[in-house]
């Protein structure tokens, strides 16, 4: 691997290899010292254009771990008129020695025209492309899942994922979808039918409009956040319709498996897709999501910076 | 007075028939006579080439005035010349716009000073291209310019009560209305053809029906008033079958194709590469067919470059900010030789028709698309049909270099285009 940029193109071994990584950085970081020695002189850049608090502090996070170098480029938008182009900060990011980019953008397909646009050698890692994917938010969901469900090994054949909300404009749904699938899940993807895409031939997921038959003996239940700018737009009536039809609440929580869980990419919208009760509840995993996040972007770095797991 | 040069252009196969002798003079086609049995002043030896009625083609973007960074007349007449072409339309989307008689004249004086292709403005339906109220059409028919044919192309004039004014106005001087057929409120930030693709990749999807419905509205609205409307750069097999019903019902539709929505789909969008990244969008492979099979049977009547020239700092960029566009003049030919020809859909007749003498007919120029004969204006492109060329950067002459087919190893060359009797093209080189 050279970069990270979806998982739809991701190898099932490569996927295993991502998250067997993170499972030996974990124990290692749950030990006395946190801090690895591996990428030490190795510079990586968070190139962010979205505000994204969560999702920087974790790339963050797993590359100061791994003893790398982190520089941190926030902008505003990139445009032909407003600022400076996506390609003239690569060329400036190369200049500066740039040996991985972690970029967020809002256009689908950034990180796709990073990597493959000859501006730029530098590995590249997608932490959201616009509607388009978001690897790495997937690939910790995967890990969060295994862990729970499948004690941290082998893949995820049988288990039976729900996703709920916002499948339309959502990079976390993609993403998911294509790597649950990799790794034998069965996803169900439930939102109103207009935040679902209109032709969905060749998605390896089955669709419901209802979350109360959906949700019946799910093993995990994947709630997405809803804008509440889709309201404006007519892809709903209100808020309030949309949390009585799609939001998760104990009594949808009790019809799943009785070992199911319940997962957020955050931040959440307390009352609207998740009640507090569920999101504080046992079968919660959001902090833990949060806390492997780290893990799995310690292996996405490790592996793409030519770490050997035999190293490890 | 001097006596005037004859050309004679020697063994040439007119529409690929048998070889004869054209010869030229005053710049008219005065003789045909037996192969190699011409005489002339000039000789030009066309053994094995094909001569067709020099291309005309009713949609260019000149980008003059206002976006000379991005081409220039000269540019696209020289383009236009290397593509056989001997008289091109330049749409209205200029800056300032093409609403008014002194732009329009601007554009055809900007033509007829660089001479190497016929340049004919055509003229905004609305003010500013902003589709509120009617731009001043009569004025602009009645300029220098002469311009029969209005178009808001970039936008569509989506106000029904404002596209059935229009489509009556122009009756009083046989204008003709063409039409983008793009619903705006189906469209709105959209970035690609909608379906499964889109989907995938989370580009804005652009649903056949925003054009579609725009197309079905029109040609009602054209039947009730009785006016000519032309539909511009149709791209859905839906689409074909409107424009194929409203003809049999006697409404004066005419429909244009680009060669891009002859060959390439919306599967290209997987590069993210924004040279694909065209308005209206890369459809589906059973469109593709079915643009085919209308251009086939007539039904679409005409082939439109859509030419689109961008600086390349709109096209290297990400998609949802890239420009939409492509080249098209200098490739059209050897894409539609590959798509139409070489699958025998079209033979070099009806080509000739598509690309040439139809759509003349619907911009009423008489001097252009006439039949290879005595008499007839010479306006004549010469092929080598057996002839392969590689698109790259140094072949091509605009000012931008955002064609989707670079690389790629297209059928026939073009090797001299006449304009009006007068070497535009010799020998591949274009003629300052």
């Amino acid at each position: 691997m050279k970069h990270l940029l979806s998982t739809q193109t991701l190898e099932k071994q490569d996927a295993l290899l991502i998250l067997d990584t993170a499972e030996k950085l974990s124990r290692i970081s749950d030990g006395p010292i946190k801090k690895l020695p591996t990428l030490r002189g190795r510079t990586i850049v968070n190139l962010f254009y979205e505000d994204s608090t969560r999702t920087k502090i974790s790339f963050e996070a797993a590359a100061k771990r791994l003893s790398a170098d982190v520089l941190n480029f926030s902008a505003k938008g990139s445009s032909v008129s407003k600022g400076e182009s996506l390609k003239d900060t690569a060329l400036t990011l190369k200049a500066m020695g740039a040996d991985a980019i972690v970029v967020r953008h809002p256009a689908s397909g950034a990180a796709h025209l990073l990597a493959n646009s000859g501006w730029i050698d530098a590995n590249v890692v997608n932490a959201g492309d616009g509607t388009h994917e978001h690897p790495t938010q997937a690939l910790l969901d995967a890990f969060t899942i295994r862990r729970q469900l499948r004690e941290g090994s082998g893949d995820l054949s049988g288990v039976r994922v729900v996703i709920v909300g916002d499948v339309l404009h959502s990079r976390v749904a993609r993403s998911n979808v294509w790597l649950l699938h990799t790794l034998g899940a069965k996803v169900t993807l439930v939102a109103p039918p207009t935040l679902i895409p209109n032709n969905l031939s060749g998605w390896p997921a089955q669709i419901d409009y209802n979350l109360d038959n959906a949700i019946e003996d799910a093993d995990v239940v994947m709630m997405l956040r809803v804008q509440q700018e889709r309201m404006q737009a007519s892809y709903f009536p209100s808020i309030r319709e949309y949390s009585r039809r799609y939001g998760l609440d104990i009594s949808r929580v009790n019809k799943m498996h009785k070992t199911g869980i319940v997962m957020h990419p955050g931040p959440m919208n307390r009352g609207i897709e998740i009640s507090s009760e569920i999101a504080d509840g046992a079968r919660s995993m959001i902090v833990q999501q949060v806390q492997n996040g780290v893990y799995v972007r310690m292996a996405v770095l490790y592996l793409l910076l030519g770490g050997a797991t035999e190293e490890l | 007075m001097t006596e005037v040069k004859s050309t004679v252009i020697q063994n040439v196969q007119p529409y690929g028939e048998a070889p004869v002798d054209l010869i030229i003079k005053n710049g008219r086609i005065t003789e045909v006579v037996a192969a190699k049995k011409g005489k002339g002043d000039d000789v030009i030896d066309a053994t094995g080439l094909i001569a067709l009625p020099g291309f005309v083609d009713l949609h260019t973007h000149l980008r003059e005035p206002g976006r000379e960074d991005a081409e220039t007349v000269a540019t696209a007449s020289a383009a236009a010349a290397l593509g056989g072409y001997t008289a091109i339309f330049a749409m209205p989307n200029t800056s300032p716009v093409a609403d008014n008689a002194g732009v329009v004249e601007q554009v055809r004086r900007l033509g007829d000073a660089v001479g190497l292709v016929e340049v004919h403005a055509i003229g905004a339906v609305t003010v500013d291209q902003a589709g509120k109220e009617l731009a001043e059409l009569g004025a602009m028919a009645d300029s220098a310019a002469q311009v029969r044919i209005f178009s808001d192309d970039g936008n569509c004039v989506s106000d029904s009560q404002l596209m059935r004014r229009a489509l009556e106005y122009v009756k009083a001087f046989d204008g003709v209305i063409a039409q983008h057929a793009q619903d705006p409120q189906l469209t709105k930030d959209a970035q690609m053809n909608e379906g499964a693709v889109s989907a995938t990749l989370g580009l804005r999807g652009w649903p056949a029906v925003a054009e579609e419905s725009i197309i079905a509205r029109d040609c009602l609205l054209a039947e009730l008033v009785q006016s000519r409307y032309h539909v511009l750069h149709i791209t859905t097999a839906r689409g074909v079958q409107i424009v194929r019903e409203a003809k049999s019902r006697g409404v004066k539709v005419t429909a244009e194709v680009t060669p891009h929505h002859l060959l390439l789909t919306e599967e290209s969008a997987r590069s993210y590469n924004p040279v694909f990244k065209v308005n209206p969008p890369l459809r589906t492979e059973h469109d593709v067919q079915a643009l085919r099979v209308g251009l086939a049977e007539g039904v679409i009547d005409s082939v439109g470059t859509d030419h689109a020239p961008h600086s390349s700092e709109h096209k290297d960029c990400e998609w949802d900010q890239a420009a939409f566009g492509m080249l098209g003049l200098q490739t059209a030919f050897s894409v539609l030789m590959m798509t139409m020809i070489q699958t025998d859909l079209l033979s070099w007749r009806t080509l000739a028709d598509r690309m040439s003498t139809t759509p003349a007919k619907i911009a009423g120029l008489t001097n252009q698309g006439q039949e290879i004969k005595v008499g007839s204006a010479a306006n004549l492109v010469l092929i080598d049909p057996k002839s392969n060329w590689t698109v790259t950067k140094d072949l091509i002459v605009s000012k931008s270099f955002n064609t989707p087919y670079e690389g790629m190893v297209l059928p026939g060359v073009v090797r001299y285009t006449f304009l009006n009797g007068k070497l535009t093209v010799k020998a591949g080189v274009v003629q300052s």
